[in-house]
């Protein structure tokens, strides 16, 4: 539990420090177009990452959940249709929880 | 919710108190899904209220809480959350020509830089709107993100099975929705997408669970390289030279978002230059 703290305090830091330094450095230091690009890039790769890894691996080992995926293709069909962000966290914990009520493991 | 920055009245009239309330508390509930997939991962109560409180920005704080539920290692964990908040940089380097913080005020302004802050604030056609604008967004935002976080803790906490309620989908379901108004917008975006889901899944099997998805940065890495910002290029160091970011976003994707983040310090912000406002957390 202790470790859980440190990685909670220390991810609150990192990003606090992140968020103040980019009121203080000088403009400059961020100015390469390519700095900005990469910076604008990584959320969207490692969002993707987690996504995929989060619903289709436990551990080391591969797991396809049919509700699991079943509930993420119901955000998909959401997100398509223009659904706000909670709406679709909804509709893809509903499917989920609906299916596994109605026996889908 | 979000119709009221989406409106295009919205960018020639200041309403910056009624939009910065209004996506708010409509992002900020989202808070509630924060919530529940902490203390589902196997967060505390107060773990999960420590992020929300210090940390304030949900990609981190849903990605922390990822790895800790599957296991994975805190440091990376831990690593991934902090580089998932870099682009927080961007928007203070952003914001600090519009809304200008003193210290020791800029103390608390920057933890307040977030996506829903630096689009409101962006979209304001004059300074003082603007520091209104963000001062009522990171507020209401704040206030509520954090009570919705402690409800869904607690609501969490106290129901049997996470998955029988299909809280494990929450995580991925949110994160594709937080990229979802970024996959719309260019051909580049959508590869490294694609190529990030890839190099995580192919590495899975052989690193310490959470490392993968750092690496998926390689795939950020790449895309930045291989498709160079082009106007951004020919314009380095000019500010607001060109008209409105729309004309180049809606017709040239990969050129749009590079040139923007220059150009949008004197214009209102177009779709590709904003933060995703509309379906994100802080």
């Amino acid at each position: 539990m202790t470790g859980v703290w440190i990685a909670v305090l220390a991810t609150a830091a990192g990003c606090y420090a992140l968020k103040l330094a980019g009121l203080t450095v000088p403009q400059r230091v961020l100015a390469s177009p390519r700095v900005r690009r990469f910076a604008e890039l990584v959320p969207v790769a490692l969002l993707m990452a987690l996504s995929a890894v989060q619903a289709t691996t436990s551990g080391h080992a591969f797991v396809l959940d049919p509700a699991r995926l079943a509930g993420l293709g119901a955000a998909v069909v959401a997100l398509l249709l223009r659904a706000p962000f909670l709406l679709v966290i909804v509709v893809a914990a509903g499917t989920a929880a609906a299916l596994r009520a109605a026996g889908v493991s | 919710m979000s119709a009221t920055v989406r409106q295009p009245a919205a960018a020639r009239q200041p309403r910056p108190v009624r939009d910065g309330v209004g996506l708010g508390l409509a992002v900020g509930v989202s808070g509630v899904a924060f919530g529940a997939a902490a203390v589902s991962a196997g967060l505390s109560v107060w773990q999960a209220c420590a992020l929300s409180l210090l940390a304030f920005t949900g990609a981190s704080q849903f990605a922390l809480a990822g790895v800790i539920a599957a296991g994975g290692s805190l440091l990376a964990g831990t690593a991934g959350a902090i580089l998932l908040g870099s682009r927080n940089t961007l928007y203070g380097l952003r914001l600090a020509d519009v809304l200008r913080p003193r210290w020791p005020g800029r103390l608390v302004t920057a933890l307040g830089v977030i996506d829903e802050t630096t689009a409101v604030s962006l979209a304001q056609p004059d300074a003082d709107s603007a520091r209104t604008g963000f001062t009522a967004t990171f507020c209401c935002l704040y206030a509520t993100w954090n009570i919705a976080t402690l409800a869904g803790a607690i609501g969490a906490g106290r129901i049997g099975s996470p998955q029988s309620f299909g809280l494990d989908v929450v995580g991925p379901a949110a994160f594709l929705a937080l990229i979802w108004p970024r996959l719309r917008t260019g051909r580049t975006e959508r590869l490294v997408a694609v190529a990030g889901a890839a190099v995580a899944l192919g590495t899975t099997p052989l690193l310490p669970v959470g490392v993968p998805v750092i690496l998926a940065a390689t795939a950020a890495l790449a895309g930045a390289l291989a498709a160079p910002p082009k106007r951004s290029a020919q314009l380095p160091g000019e500010l607001g030279t060109q008209g409105p970011p729309e004309s180049s976003g809606a017709s040239a994707p990969t050129a749009g978002p590079a040139a923007a983040p220059q150009s949008s310090l004197r214009t209102p912000p177009s779709s590709q230059s904003t933060p995703p406002s509309s379906r994100s957390t802080p």
